[in-house]
């Protein structure tokens, strides 16, 4: 078989100095922003998430949820029909009755997202002014917000992203003087009581979580504001973050015992934590988490892994990855690479390592059956065809969708990982 | 607009995909955005199908919508031209890349692919995937099998002699409900009969065997919903017969094996009188005594619920209370339907208005689909799934069709196992109080938790049943205020709750009639004889 591979010469190895990342166009095999509703919806929970769009956009995010599980969920589509598109005027009419409808049939949703969809975008449909207008009518009882979950800006969890940037203006201005800590980005519930536990026992006292778990209680944020970014995709809200005065504090991503290291020590700095403090806090934990991760490292210590791009949390998966566990990273696939944000991950990647920006999905395969890793991690659509090769995968989903974040769910991170090469050496038929 | 929770059909491109995954040697080029390709996992994760979809996504983004996407839809096609090497192509937009006006069909002829390009133009604010399929079938049975149409007036040559008669079997797509097994029966009732199949399509037909279709002497269509449209065309222009019956259920499966033979010229009777379905004698056996007149609602695409209403009132002799379909397009076929059984025809895309029509009814038994499952399964009803949309749970390891008699087996077993078997609910109504096998429990044989009260709101947050619930509430403060006295609330509880809101709305209906004021227990018997069947 002679394969033509594209794309595929390594960036050259190059100590201490940042990686070289290549950047890739060809098809997406991604899913569009308004996936993240899936989880958005669970975590705040009075709110409701109105996607614009077609057909389209509803079957996408019943399929991606996998399941029809919830008695009535909390989101749902106005699905746009040909007389929408004739004219905004009627479309804008016609949006306004739809909400109408659906807050007299749910007078339990205190916050409305309209989230726009790729035609709602193409036809400029203009959700804010919608928002705004729809705001007026129905609020106090309802406060009507909108952001983009559209394919043509969004790629999967920048959902989570433009949705969390669109929360940021209505957060109140902090009157306190004292510093706070603001945690960004959707953790699992009992993930964010640990997180508070370890906050609380350093001396940092004021620490609220952006999205919270009620849109009632909002966070406050100001020039006093301190936040860490617990996940690697929030670009824009930390920029919006950044215009209401708060300072964002650099870290790597709470993935693994170095890193929940890290990102904490970086709140523990910012806050003055005494160094012997943080150590008598945090050993414990981190003893705990390092013991669990070494039973996983006879699975995965070795193993050549490649990432396809899903989530942006690829590369703080690999660091996690490839230090704590010894794999071997054989390519680094991000659908979006924010530098800064990503600078502390990146210094702690191993020097030449492959990183690509984007995708081709037919290129990226030429070169995932070329190198043939032990384990690929990729979307839905890629999994069972690649097992049927005979390659390992994981789905990048179920690392969006499970706790993995913090100490005490680092050893359930690695062994969702060896988890897929456990299974295939147990199967003999 | 529609305000949607749940869809019962994707838009139509998905519809087009199941052609094109279903089929060999053909590829799609879809211009649409990124995020579209989500589709993949339909086929991928639902069906477990071991090769990607055929299908190539432009996955064009903002940046591109300022330059040239008619390009990138070039580049895109020629790609996956040289890629694949596909025998035809199709090509086409999502519902976002109809909107932004390339032309993809003369785009991609602008290429001049050496091999043929079919363009769908599919309508993805008007219409949803069985359309979808049926409307991308028909395009490419045109475009391949037209030009060996023969000239117009001319006559079908005779079959020559000694030759076995065959035909082709239309409908069956990727991610159907059941159709990998329902070819399986099918084809080999018709070799039973003598009868050849000459190519199976979409499913596992190449472009070349679509260009060979007018071969066979006439068609079964399996599927109307997705063949109709082609066979007529077919029929049209080779003069070549199809089938009406759908040969689903043991009356329907002999019908349709008079009818094929009638169509091929062989003789129905030996096939006739050595088959048989199991289902029959099932049915006819005294433990199915407690299935009689079992209230059965039954929803999904209109060729199953047709098809599952036959048999579940002449075959099982259940009761059908209700029944619908989400589409449109077959609503004539199902209000047809609904005037056998005496219903309304409910005839909605709507999910929440079929869970009301579900929770108004009260049904023992539920017949949908994996949407109807979930409903059931709130309200506390047994379910069987006989249509799509479909789950993983609808791709079974082992063979399990819906069409034939082997169909009628695996439909008796499917329909009978969700049941409450019938000594146990008489021990049930005898002994409520034992403190085993207690109000509400479920059918031994399945494992399951206790279910809700029918009707009972189930979670807080929804919405869809506490409206139910007002609305009967409503109703009946309109008409009398009927209250329950306590004795007779508690011997309600008596009453197996599978039934009890049926009971309760009975003798509540019962009382306003004859100007009751108070139920007592005297009341509710009246009621209980006032409408004993």
């Amino acid at each position: 078989m002679t394969v033509q591979l594209q794309g595929c010469a390594a960036p050259a190895a190059q100590d201490g100095a940042a990686p070289v990342v290549r950047h890739e166009r060809g098809q997406h095999e991604v899913f569009c922003g308004l996936t993240g509703i899936v989880w958005l919806h669970r975590k705040i929970q009075d709110a409701f998430f109105l996607v614009v769009g077609s057909r389209t956009c509803a079957h996408l995010i019943q399929s991606a949820a996998g399941v029809m599980i919830f008695a009535e969920p909390r989101f749902g589509t106005a699905i746009m029909e040909e007389k929408d598109l004739a004219g905004l005027t009627d479309a804008n009419d016609e949006l306004d009755r739809i909400v109408a409808q659906l807050i007299a049939r749910r007078p339990d949703i205190k916050l409305l997202f309209l989230v726009g969809s790729c035609p709602s975008e193409v036809i400029k449909l203009d959700l804010s002014r919608a928002a705004l207008r729809l705001s007026k009518r129905f609020m106090p009882q309802v406060r009507v917000l909108s952001y983009t979950g559209s394919g043509l800006e969004t790629t999967f969890t920048q959902g989570e992203d433009a949705c969390l940037a669109s929360l940021v203006p209505e957060l109140p201005a902090s009157t306190s003087t004292e510093t706070s800590l603001l945690v960004v980005g959707s953790l699992a519930d009992v993930v964010e009581d640990q997180f508070i536990r370890i906050f609380d026992a350093l001396g940092i006292k004021s620490v609220q979580f952006l999205p919270p778990r009620n849109s009632t209680s909002l966070p406050s944020v100001g020039p006093n504001t301190k936040f860490l970014l617990a996940q690697p995709f929030l670009a824009d809200t930390a920029r919006e973050l950044e215009n209401r005065g708060a300072t964002r504090l650099a870290a790597p991503f709470p993935l693994g015992v170095e890193g929940t290291t890290a990102w904490l020590r970086a709140a523990a700095d910012a806050f003055g934590v005494d160094a012997a403090l943080f150590d008598k806090v945090t050993q414990p934990a981190r003893s705990r988490a390092e013991r669990a991760l070494e039973n996983f490292r006879q699975d995965l210590a070795g193993r050549r892994i490649f990432f396809f791009p899903d989530s942006q949390l690829e590369i703080p998966l690999a660091r996690f990855l490839s230090r704590e566990l010894s794999m071997q990273l054989v390519e680094v696939g991000t659908p979006y690479l924010h530098r800064e944000h990503l600078a502390e991950e990146l210094k702690l990647l191993p020097a030449g390592v492959a990183i690509t920006e984007g995708q081709d999905v037919d290129l990226q395969l030429d070169r995932c059956r070329a190198a043939r890793p032990d384990l690929a991690v990729c979307g839905l659509g890629l999994a069972n065809p690649l097992e049927a090769e005979g390659m390992t995968t994981k789905w990048a989903i179920e690392l969006v969708f499970t706790p993995i974040q913090g100490y005490d769910q680092a050893s359930d991170l690695a062994e969702l990982f060896a988890r897929p090469l456990v299974r295939r050496a147990k199967l003999v038929a | 607009m529609q305000l949607t929770v749940w869809t019962y059909e994707g838009p139509p491109h998905v519809g087009a995909m199941r052609v094109a995954t279903g089929m060999e040697g053909l590829h799609y080029v879809l211009h649409a955005p990124q995020g579209d390709t989500y589709a993949d996992l339909l086929f991928t994760m639902i069906e477990r199908r071991n090769q990607r979809p055929p299908v190539t996504y432009t996955t064009f983004a903002a940046r591109d919508l300022g330059k040239d996407t008619a390009e990138l839809f070039k580049t895109a096609a020629r790609g996956a031209y040289e890629r694949f090497k596909p025998q035809a192509m199709i090509v086409g937009a999502s519902c976002t890349g109809t909107l932004i006006q390339d032309d993809p069909g003369g785009l991609a002829k602008a290429l001049a692919l050496p091999v043929p390009v079919v363009t769908v133009d599919l309508p993805a604010y008007q219409r949803k995937e069985n359309w979808g399929a049926a409307e991308t079938f028909y395009q490419l049975v045109r475009a391949l099998a037209g030009p060996k149409a023969p000239p117009p007036g001319s006559q079908r040559p005779a079959r020559p002699a000694g030759q076995r008669p065959t035909c082709n079997l239309l409908g069956p797509t990727a991610l159907g409900f059941r159709h990998r097994d329902d070819v399986r029966e099918i084809t080999s009732l018709l070799n039973q009969l003598g009868i050849d199949v000459s190519v199976t399509a979409p499913m596992g037909a190449t472009p070349a065997d679509l260009a060979r279709l007018g071969d066979a002497d006439f068609n079964v269509v399996m599927y109307p919903e997705i063949a109709s449209q082609a066979a007529s065309w077919l029929q049209r222009m080779f003069h070549q017969p199809f089938t009406k019956v759908v040969p689903i259920g043991v009356s329907a499966t002999r019908e349709f094996i008079k009818e094929v033979a009638a169509l091929a010229g062989v003789d129905p009777e030996p096939v006739l009188k050595n088959s048989s379905s199991r289902l029959t004698w099932y049915s006819h056996s005294v433990d199915s005594t407690y299935l009689t007149n079992k209230r059965v609602f039954i929803f999904g695409d209109a060729t199953h619920v047709v098809a599952a209403a036959r048999i579940a009132s002449q075959e099982i002799g259940f009761k059908v209370v209700g029944l619908g379909t989400y589409s449109r397009e077959f609503g004539r076929e199902i209000r047809e339907a609904a005037k056998l059984y005496d219903v309304e025809p409910l005839i909605t895309d709507d999910y929440l208005e079929v869970e009301a029509k579900v929770a108004e009814l009260h049904p023992e038994l539920v017949l949908g689909t994996q949407m109807e499952r979930h409903i059931a399964k709130r309200l506390g009803v047994p379910c069987a799934v006989i249509s799509a949309p479909v789950h993983v749970q609808d791709f079974p390891a082992r063979y399990a069709p819906q069409m034939g008699f082997e169909g009628a087996n695996v439909i008796f077993d499917t329909w009978v196992h969700p049941l409450m078997m019938g000594l146990e609910e008489h021990l049930l109504q005898m002994f409520r109080d034992d403190f085993e096998f207690k109000d509400g429990a479920a059918p031994s044989h399945l494992g399951h938790a206790p279910v809700a009260e029918v009707a009972a709101p189930a979670m807080a947050a929804d919405v869809a049943i506490a409206e139910v619930t007002t609305t009967t509430v409503t109703t009946e403060t309109t008409t009398t205020t009927v209250v329950w006295a306590a004795d007779a609330e508690k011997e309600l509880r008596k009453i197996p709750f599978f039934v009890r809101g049926k009971a309760r709305r009975n003798t509540e209906r019962y009382a306003s009639e004859i100007g009751v004021a108070t139920i007592t227990v005297e009341t509710l018997y009246d009621a209980k004889a006032h409408f004993s069947r």
